[in-house]
């Protein structure tokens, strides 16, 4: 895999007058009016469900949301109080939570093993093996749903938190094998090469030397298949019903959306401000795992 | 012994199911019973499948290319500010979000009501400029004579000669939409080389005749006024004052017509039905082209990136406009990116399934379906037709079956 490490060249500076900068600043407005409009474009409709969800429940299919611009003080947080009281948003979010979380790990730690196998381990038909995982980089996971849908039933394992763990780790696992893969074979040979001349096993090399080695690659996968399972609708629509992540209950709310905007605002928002929070906690490693995955 | 784990998960979830579904194509909905290409048939005569087909259709021909060239102009344009990290940050900020999420949040701006959905507030308000509403919309004639529509305007039938009154009276006016500042309505005064009349509200609570301007009936200001000649041309026309009353002064001996001028009863925006069955597509394409093109800006501001400096100044110093080095240069070099892209989104699109269930309200989805949604309501969405949805999916497969030939000739061209 290549990087493309952008050349940064220091700009060379030259001299300019104040005319030339004024000129210049004149020439670029119409772009920067332009960019200032569509980053408008594109903060206004999450700002609106953000001031839906502070409308107070008597204006509901009353006031369009930007009232609450001219008049703040109309703004209040009684639907979060709301849905908090209400116990099954709230276990909704827990069970998100679970899901997301062993939907992380597990995959990681499958693709881990099998993308230092595959990058460092010599074994009869590894290329092989390989070009059908990245075979399976596009299959749609709707090829799966029925067959395992009735596995999940005949197995007893339908309507749990783990068997939706168990089916984001299996379609999760093509791409991360592919980025880990690729990662672990630009270390360099030579620290393995002394460390099993050393003696140490292939376990202990994978625990002590790749695994931290490979933590930035991890932390960029596991930022997406953390996004990819909390933001999961049609796994947890099909193989649950009792089992509603956050997405599941707010759907289950849609069919009365005008009379259920006071849940369905405030739910929305809230399961939109974690994946918010974690990206521009990890901006930098989403990414690079974005480029890494499309860009070769 | 390191791969085993991941061998296990991709056959029981990937491979098995795979052959499975490809095998319960070929069955009658969810028994043994082999029917042959019989669900394949139904994919392209059932009027849901072919609306889903038609739709997918339309996303394929309109989302990859417009997600790619937004994030082209995107990517290149942000290179020439300071705050371009900033700029990025906020179109690529949907792409965290969920799907499902982003679709409820443009289902709250693509409401009807002017009042409510911010979309069609903002058009509304570029409408009422060009086109202002007028001062009573929902009025009706109430004088006898008074004939005609809100759209060509009412005309009064009797013919006037100058020094004669015209009494145009109107109701259906609920006393909110009295336009500001109206006074009790004056009886006009006939005037020897004009035409004079006034536009009331003719009503007042407890009744009153019609016809006749009485004690308690508003003028209406600001209605437009025609004078019109027997053929009905426009010759001239003004506005009313505030007890109703208006005047047409110097006018020639000859029949006139008075009319109350169809400015007056255009009606305000009234909203675009967005999520109606029309315009759902556009709308479920403009949410998601909202959500990705961060994603092309990205990949393809990278690309941009990479691109030597010197390239892109021996063109500039070479002659050439920033246009032609645009064209010339940038573009044909950033080829394999936009491609990529392209592609990526090729593929998003076949499955698109999450925006439109959260987007599309129930009385919509049939107009919206798209090839993944009608897969998942076949099998799973109380019809239990096992074998329709399989054989919808294995279609679906058949369509990516391209880019998984692509991607692994690709892979083994650099191996």
């Amino acid at each position: 895999m290549t990087t493309a490490a952008a050349e940064v060249h220091a700009p060379t500076i030259v001299e300019e007058s104040i005319a030339a900068k004024i000129g210049r600043l004149v020439a670029k407005t119409p772009v920067h009016l332009f960019l200032m409009a569509v980053a408008l474009l594109w903060l206004v409709p999450t700002l609106g469900l953000f001031l839906t969800s502070l409308l107070p429940a008597a204006d509901f299919g009353q006031l369009g949301w930007w009232k609450i611009v001219s008049k703040p003080s109309i703004s209040t947080w009684e639907n979060y109080h709301e849905i908090f009281r209400n116990s099954s948003i709230t276990h909704s979010l827990v069970t998100t939570l679970e899901i997301a979380i062993g939907g992380t790990v597990l995959p990681i730690l499958v693709a881990a093993l099998a993308g230092y196998a595959f990058a460092w381990l010599d074994f009869p038909g590894r290329e092989w093996i390989f070009l059908i995982v990245i075979g399976l980089l596009v299959v749609p996971l709707q090829m799966a749903l029925i067959p395992i849908f009735s596995l999940y039933n005949r197995v007893g394992i339908f309507d749990t938190v783990f068997s939706l763990i168990l089916f984001h780790t299996a379609f999760g696992l093509p791409f991360a094998i592919f980025l880990l893969r690729n990662f672990f074979i630009g270390i360099p040979k030579d620290i393995l090469e002394s460390a099993r001349i050393d003696g140490a096993s292939e376990l202990r090399i994978f625990v002590r030397l790749i695994l931290p080695l490979g933590l930035p690659a991890i932390a960029s996968l596991g930022i997406f298949q953390f996004l990819w399972t909390w933001n999961d609708l049609i796994v947890a629509l099909t193989f649950g019903r009792n089992t509603q992540p956050i997405t599941v209950a707010i759907f289950s709310q849609l069919t009365e959306f005008g009379s259920n905007i006071d849940i369905i605002a405030p739910a929305a928002f809230i399961s939109l401000a974690i994946p918010l929070v974690v990206f521009f906690a990890f901006q930098r490693y989403f990414v690079q795992g974005l480029l890494a995955g499309s860009v070769k | 012994m390191f791969l085993a784990p991941a061998v296990f998960f991709l056959t029981v979830w990937i491979l098995y199911p795979l052959i499975d579904t490809v095998r319960r194509s070929f069955l009658y909905r969810d028994t043994n019973r082999w029917i042959g290409f019989h669900n394949y048939k139904e994919i392209f005569t059932l009027d849901t499948t072919v609306t889903a087909i038609k739709n997918n259709a339309i996303w394929i021909g309109v989302v990859p290319a417009l997600v790619t060239a937004i994030g082209l102009i995107f990517a290149v344009l942000t290179e020439r500010i300071r705050w371009s990290v900033a700029f990025k940050t906020v179109v690529f900020m949907p792409m965290a979000i969920s799907l499902f999420a982003a679709g409820v949040i443009w289902r709250v701006m693509d409401q009807e009501d002017p009042h409510l959905g911010a979309l069609n507030a903002g058009i509304g308000a570029i409408h009422d400029t060009f086109r202002p509403p007028g001062a009573l919309p929902d009025a009706e004639p109430s004088t006898a004579g008074l004939t005609g529509s809100p759209q060509r305007g009412f005309v009064l039938q009797t013919p006037l000669r100058p020094g004669d009154v015209a009494r145009l009276g109107l109701t259906g006016i609920s006393p909110d939409n009295v336009p500001h500042g109206a006074v009790q309505a004056a009886n006009p005064t006939p005037k020897a080389h004009g035409i004079t009349g006034v536009v009331w509200r003719d009503f007042k609570p407890g009744g009153g005749k019609t016809g006749q301007v009485e004690q308690g009936e508003l003028g209406l200001p600001g209605v437009t006024v025609e004078l019109r000649d027997t053929a009905g041309k426009r010759i001239d026309s003004t506005s009313t004052e505030d007890n109703g009353t208006f005047a047409f002064d110097d006018v020639d001996a000859s029949d006139y017509r008075a009319a109350i001028g169809p400015k007056t009863f255009a009606k305000p925006f009234g909203g675009i039905a967005w999520l109606g069955p029309k315009l759902i597509t556009p709308a479920l394409i403009i949410a998601y082209t909202w959500v990705w093109a961060g994603f092309a800006m990205v990949v393809i501001a990278a690309g941009l990136a990479a691109i030597p400096r010197e390239v892109l100044e021996a063109a500039r110093t070479d002659g050439g406009t920033e246009w032609q080095v645009f064209r010339r240069v940038t573009v044909p070099l950033l080829a394999p990116v936009l491609s990529v892209v392209f592609i990526t989104m090729l593929i998003n699109v076949l499955k698109v399934f999450d925006i439109v269930l959260s987007v599309a309200p129930g009385s919509s989805q049939d107009d919206a379906n798209v090839i993944a949604l009608a897969m998942w309501r076949s099998s799973f969405g109380g019809v239990n037709d096992y074998g329709l949805g399989a054989a919808i999916a294995v279609f679906l497969f058949l369509l990516v079956i391209p880019v998984l030939a692509l991607n692994v000739r690709r892979f083994r061209r650099e191996a």
